[in-house]
């Protein structure tokens, strides 16, 4: 017998019954499409933390001051603290697993041009700060060491900060002005987008630290609110990490009873941890989806199992007129598999309309990823095989002459 | 078929026992019978004689006990289910009483059908199953489906389909048993036909003497043997076909 002839015999059976067929096939549209759009938001937001992750600069860790003992008891909050030191930027800048370096001094200040003005926050830096914290900049320069030690009335300004202040021109060379001080605007950096938290993180500007220090807040101590550290790679944060918090320990004369006067936080285990979460998250929705094909599976086997009973007497008929038991069993497995293969071919395309569709309407990042819609379309072909294998072994092991006597 | 030989069927000796759980039950108790190419027999007998068993054997759908069985030349009493399966499809033709067209299906795809098995080409076996319904006088209602046919339609698609792919031998089991004494005339004119014009052999099982009257010999069974065997005479008559024992009954 030929297979081509296997085929036909079998869409020829799948036609007969339309109804049947279809609501068969839904069972399977319904598992691939949810499985595509549950695997498809998935990643999605997988992605969208990765992008994240990568938009907090590479391999990075921050040393937070404050939160330290002092004499008679008064504590303070994180970044609050005036524990970290030019010092302890030097010596964190020495040690073998750091690359770069930067000390932070954050202030808030009120950008004014012309007759446009915008509060913000602003943060003090040298100029490695670019590199550390992994952003770009979308036009001009940012500013240079010279700078920094002449603590230059340069300013980097956030997107959203520039569209404020200059909609529709060239802020590059402008001068605003903040606390009634004017600056020169150098640079403008390139959009990152919300955080995680919601933030706009556009909205910010960048000087060199020594001028938020020295010209924005004029303090008398000279304050460093963090130093953002960039370690050498993403396997030496943690050795970095114990490294600054050893070194620290000594420079700032902590015994080991004594609670610390900084925090180091490693932002890559962080990052580390917010994917493995999403990665999580898509397994278990794509978990969920799969167990709906399973379903659809045990549907098709039923129906089969059905169509089995009901054309006993035609299979006897077959089987008299010279069908192999083999033939039987090929048929009916080759209508389970086309079956399922055609509700896999539409559940692909209903799946990506699906996630599409949640993508545009709830504002959900989506990403369909062409693997995940093959893994999807040919498991249901082996939900075909398998699920169909019962009904069409059964088939095929009839005797002919109880088959044709079957009512 | 250079050298076919004279004899279509010949059975030697066989037995057929069924075993249902402890119950054994002697369907055949060792049946010879020889059909020659060209026979048109007709099988007689009450129910529960062995007929049906002896035709199951014969169509290869049911296997012997004990005993041989050679088909057009070739031995299947040892036969595997794919061979037999192979052996029906190309040596056998079956008619069945309720006439088993694949339903949903055209009458030109259903005589077509065996020929698929066969693994011919799609030409090869329209060309024959379109020819094997012009011999029936179906060419009109190809295109049409078995519920769009009357039963002595369905019945002849059912022949042509029998004929199509040439086989050595046509079983007929109760072939007119569903159908008016008209339409049952005019199936049996066929068979007579196909008999006469073709040569082709037939065996037909049957209750109704002027069913078995078309025949040219008559095979009674009666408690798994065969009583009686002998040709059709020319003045045969339902009375004197009908078993001494069932004419004392009707």
């Amino acid at each position: 017998m030929r297979l081509i002839d296997i085929q036909k015999m079998a869409i020829h059976a799948l036609g007969k019954n339309k109804i049947q067929t279809a609501l068969t096939m839904l069972g399977i549209v319904i598992g691939v499409s949810a499985v595509i759009a549950m695997v498809s938001l998935g990643q999605g937001a997988q992605k969208l933390v990765q992008d994240q992750v990568a938009g907090m600069g590479t391999n990075v860790l921050q040393i937070q001051g404050g939160n330290g003992n002092f004499a008679g008891g008064a504590r303070q909050g994180a970044d609050q603290g005036q524990s970290l030191t030019e010092g302890d930027v030097e010596a964190i800048k020495q040690l073998p697993t750091v690359r770069l370096v930067t000390p932070i001094a954050q202030a808030q200040g009120q950008f004014v041009f012309g007759n446009q003005n915008w509060q913000t926050r602003v943060e003090g830096s040298n100029e490695n700060n670019l590199e550390i914290r992994g952003w770009r900049l979308d036009s001009g320069d940012f500013f240079s060491e010279n700078d920094v030690r002449t603590a230059a009335r340069v300013v980097v300004l956030g997107k959203t900060v520039a569209n404020t202040l200059f909609p529709g021109s060239d802020p590059i060379g402008q001068t605003i002005r903040i606390r009634n001080l004017p600056y020169r605007v150098v640079g403008v950096l390139a959009a990152k987008g919300q955080s995680a938290q919601g933030q706009d993180q556009d909205d910010t500007a960048m000087m060199p630290y020594t001028t938020v220090q020295k010209k924005m807040l004029g303090a008398a101590l000279p304050r460093i609110n963090r130093i953002a550290v960039s370690a050498v790679s993403a396997q030496a944060t943690s050795a970095a990490k114990d490294q600054i918090t050893n070194l620290l320990h000594e420079r700032h004369g902590i015994r080991a009873n004594q609670q610390d006067d900084f925090r180091v936080n490693n932002l890559t285990e962080v990052a580390e941890a917010a994917e493995q979460t999403t990665a999580v998250m898509t397994l278990l929705l794509g978990s969920i989806a799969a167990v709906s094909l399973l379903v659809g599976g045990i549907g098709i086997m039923n129906i089969m199992l059905v169509s089995v009973t009901e054309r006993t007497r035609e299979i006897g008929i077959r089987m008299a007129i010279g069908s192999r038991g083999s033939y039987i069993r090929m048929q009916f497995l080759a209508e389970s598999i086309i079956l399922c293969m055609l509700g896999g071919l539409i559940g692909v395309v209903f799946g990506m309309g699906l996630s599409i569709g949640i993508a545009r309407f709830m504002g959900w990042p989506s990403y369909i990823d062409p693997r995940a819609a093959t893994i999807a379309f040919l498991f249901s072909a082996v939900t075909g095989v398998f699920f169909g294998y019962y009904p069409a072994h059964k088939a095929a092991s009839l005797d002919p002459i109880e088959a044709l006597r079957y009512e | 078929m250079s050298k076919a030989p004279a004899s279509v069927v010949t059975l030697k000796d066989v037995h057929k026992i069924y075993r249902t759980g402890e119950v054994e039950v002697h369907a055949l108790h060792g049946v010879s019978l020889e059909i020659k190419r060209g026979e048109f027999v007709a099988v007689m007998g009450p129910s529960g004689s062995g007929k049906s068993t002896m035709m199951n054997i014969i169509g290869c759908l049911d296997r012997l006990t004990s005993g041989s069985y050679i088909l057009d030349g070739i031995d299947v009493s040892t036969m595997s289910k794919n061979d037999l399966a192979d052996t029906r499809n190309r040596k056998i033709g079956f008619v069945f009483q309720s006439f088993n067209l694949i339903p949903r299906t055209t009458a030109l795809s259903n005589v077509e059908l065996p020929m698929v098995y066969a693994g011919l080409s799609p030409s090869v076996r329209r060309e024959r199953a379109r020819q094997a319904l012009a011999s029936v006088g179906l060419s009109a209602k190809e295109g049409s489906l078995p519920n769009q046919l009357s039963g002595g339609q369905q019945q002849r698609v059912a022949l042509a389909r029998a004929i199509a792919s040439e086989p050595a031998l046509i079983l007929a089991d109760e072939p007119t048993g569903a159908l008016d004494t008209k339409t049952a005339e005019e199936i049996m004119k066929i068979f007579q036909q196909l008999n006469r014009e073709r040569g082709i052999t037939i065996v037909i099982v049957t209750h109704e003497a002027d069913i078995a009257l078309h025949a040219l010999r008559i095979v009674r069974f009666r408690d798994g043997l065969i009583q009686e065997d002998r040709l059709i005479q020319p003045d045969d008559d339902i009375l004197s076909l009908q078993h001494p024992l069932e004419a004392a009954h009707s």
